[in-house]
């Protein structure tokens, strides 16, 4: 599938690297050190239709009815205001604040049907791998690379080495695509995908549907993966139907054609090859500060002294250090102080579904947050009446946006804090400096609220 | 862009794997403009306490706040594709950094700003390190066209980068002008691309 996505978009060779065509390309106010670039070279937009916009890190998760005015600290309203300033200047489609679209880049584009199997897409974002949940190759790139994108509408890459995880077994009861993933990551480490396509293929995955695709798919940076792939088939083809930016009519019988060339052959061979069983696997939370340090729910926290490896020793005790986590209490006893839902991993209708399933079970006993991830989730979420679960349980309902995943829109952990959050990073400070993460999926999340601690959501299913 | 030829340069070891570029440039600090203030950007919470004094932390000891070179251990630059990353190491004085992997965005990052990635195998890294404990202040020596790096003992290890990469950071070439040339195959590459799968041009 990689090989014939990457062959159509050469357009140029030099000593192995390609000079590609780009289909798509996915920005968010943090590219304003690519505008200053474009400025500064006095270099045009060339294909701005085919280049997308987002208000998503910079903007706050309530209060929005007011709209950029409604943003207090000047220095993050300008980020706002600027992105705005920029796309017009160069014609580039923007889903602003006050959109009705609005939402992360991440999550966005798949509900407007921007995302589309076999695409080569880019952003200047890491986990613009979401995207390949639809079988499209898309992947994260920098400042410098975007200003290149958009001046020319192509990218100079060398053919990344590819990589097939098959997944079979069905997960058990409380077992979600976040489950596979981290569970995947503390089995292969945070390097272990470094240059590589991800393909993720085998039963589980195709059962899995889109949201759960793409949480798989985001995750990919997080142990070193260049994109993530997943073959499209009939549920891809079934969500994207009717989508606003999806092909129509002849066209769309013309597109389905060509999307069914794209799967890879009986007999495809990668350059790697890795399996994992989802079948045997429990709810998985991490313990220390790299999306590596997971372990299932029903585990303990590793104790330094009983590695003999000393680098890792070293890294394990300076992890348990910075979390303060005493070496050997049970993952299931740790109290957390907050509860974050949301992000580009775990923000969509499913996972807001599958939290909402647990929240009915009680109160929340922490300030728990629900940050949907676009406005058509909020206003699906709203038509369920998923919020009334939620606010009736105790939790906060809040308007989109990346809000605590990354800490810069104003939201963030105190110093010590704690958090069981459904996004995908545990990185020092990544929720705010001296902040404490524990990734989890969204119904361990939900489980955490009620209960105050890490704690295994399948006692709510008994 | 700077090229980048040959350097020999103070090297500080910073032994954890897995820095992220969230530790290289904390978000909040994103939106800075590039520029001088970059430099106390890098490693930022690791190096300040919230009032500003110094926390004991190696780039803040002498000599290495001198260091030019960083040695390092396995996926380094791992996390966010933010290039304020590589123009917090740029501006503290960072021109190159080895270890053993790195993030792929932010190695391809480092290359646009004229600083050189440079994998070592493991236990390189881990030898060279040591010596730079043993010795604080010792220089190594990153010759580009050479493939090359020389420990403070005087060993010297050969390592691979992409020709063009290397033709790039050598002569400090930037990226538009050389797509430029391409704008005929580009043209001609886009008519048949677009007549093949014209459900993917949006139209507005
Ligand atoms: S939700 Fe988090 S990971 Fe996703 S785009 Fe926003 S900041 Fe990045």
């Amino acid at each position: 599938m990689f090989e014939k996505i990457w062959e159509r978009h050469v357009i140029a060779e030099e000593e192995g690297e390609l000079l590609l065509y780009v289909d798509r390309a996915l920005f968010h106010e943090g590219s304003s050190h690519a505008f200053r670039m474009l400025d500064a070279g006095q270099h045009g937009v060339r294909r701005p239709e085919q280049v997308f916009a987002f208000n998503d890190h910079y903007v706050p998760t309530h209060g929005r009815e007011k709209g950029v005015a409604g943003i207090a600290n000047p220095e993050i309203r300008n980020m706002v205001v600027n992105l705005e300033k920029n796309t017009k200047r160069y014609g580039i489609t923007l889903f602003g604040i006050d959109d009705p679209r609005q939402g992360i880049l991440h999550i966005v584009p798949p509900e407007q049907g921007i995302t589309q199997p076999g695409l080569l897409m880019v952003g200047a974002d890491s986990h613009t791998s979401t995207h390949g949940a639809f079988g499209s190759i898309a992947f994260g790139i920098g400042a410098s690379e975007m200003a290149h994108v958009m001046a020319t509408q192509t990218l100079w890459q060398r053919r990344p080495k590819t990589l097939r995880v098959t997944i079979d077994g069905s997960p058990g009861k409380g077992v979600y695509a976040k489950d596979v993933i981290l569970a995947l990551i503390a089995q292969a480490g945070a390097g272990g995908a470094t240059g590589h396509l991800v393909e993720y293929a085998g039963s589980t995955i195709r059962g899995l549907d889109m949201e759960g695709r793409m949480t798989i798919c985001n995750m990919s940076i997080e142990w070193g993966g260049r994109a993530g792939m997943v073959a499209p088939d009939e549920t891809t083809f079934a969500y994207m139907e009717g989508r606003p930016y999806a092909p129509k009519g002849a066209a769309w019988e013309r597109a389905l054609d060509f999307w069914k060339t794209l799967p890879s052959e009986r007999g495809a061979v990668f350059d790697r090859e890795e399996s994992l069983d989802a079948g045997a696997l429990a709810p998985m939370v991490t313990w220390g500060t790299s999306p590596e340090h997971a372990a299932p729910v029903t585990g303990r926290v590793p104790d330094p002294a009983q590695v003999s490896d000393e680098a890792k020793r070293t890294e394990i005790a300076a992890a348990l250090d910075y979390m303060a986590l005493k070496p050997g209490m049970a993952l299931a006893d740790i109290a957390v102080d907050r509860v974050f839902i949301g992000s580009c991993t775990n923000s969509r209708i499913e996972d807001l579904r599958a939290a909402a399933q647990v929240a009915r079970h009680g109160r929340a006993r922490v300030p728990s947050w629900i940050v949907p991830g676009s406005m058509s989730v909020k206003k699906q979420a709203e038509a369920e009446g998923l919020d009334r679960v939620f606010t009736g349980a105790g939790f906060e309902w809040r308007s989109p946006g990346c809000s605590l995943c990354t800490a810069i829109n104003g939201d963030q952990l105190q110093p010590g804090e704690r958090c069981a959050s459904t996004s995908n990073r545990n990185f020092r400070g990544r929720q705010g400096t001296g902040g404490r993460t524990h990734l989890v999926s969204p119904a361990m999340a939900a489980a955490a609220a009620l209960t105050g601690r890490l704690a295994d959501v399948r006692e709510f299913f008994i | 862009m700077q090229p980048f030829t040959k350097l020999t340069g103070i090297a500080v070891p910073i032994d954890e794997p897995n820095v992220d570029t969230n530790q290289l440039c904390p978000t909040r600090f994103n939106k800075v403009p590039r520029g001088p203030r970059h430099a106390e950007i890098l490693f930022h919470d690791r190096r300040f306490e919230a009032d500003g004094r110094d926390k004991d932390f190696i780039l803040n000891r002498e000599p290495y706040r001198h260091a030019q070179i960083v040695v390092a251990d396995r996926n380094w630059g791992c996390g966010s594709s933010r290039e304020s990353a590589v123009y917090a190491l740029y501006e503290f004085g960072i021109r190159s950094v080895i270890a053993s992997s790195f993030g792929d965005i932010h190695a391809s990052n480092c290359c646009k700003n004229g600083l050189l990635p440079v994998v070592l195998a493991q236990e390189d890294v881990v030898a060279i390190r040591r010596q730079l404990h043993a010795q604080p202040g010792a220089t190594v020596t990153v010759d580009l066209a050479a493939q090359t790096v020389t420990d403070p003992a005087g060993k010297v290890y050969r390592f691979e980068i992409h020709p063009v990469r290397k033709q790039c950071l050598l002569e400090g070439l930037d990226d538009i002008s050389r797509t430029r040339q391409y704008a005929e195959r580009f043209e001609m590459f886009e008519e048949a691309y677009r007549r093949e799968t014209p459900w993917l041009f949006v139209e507005r």
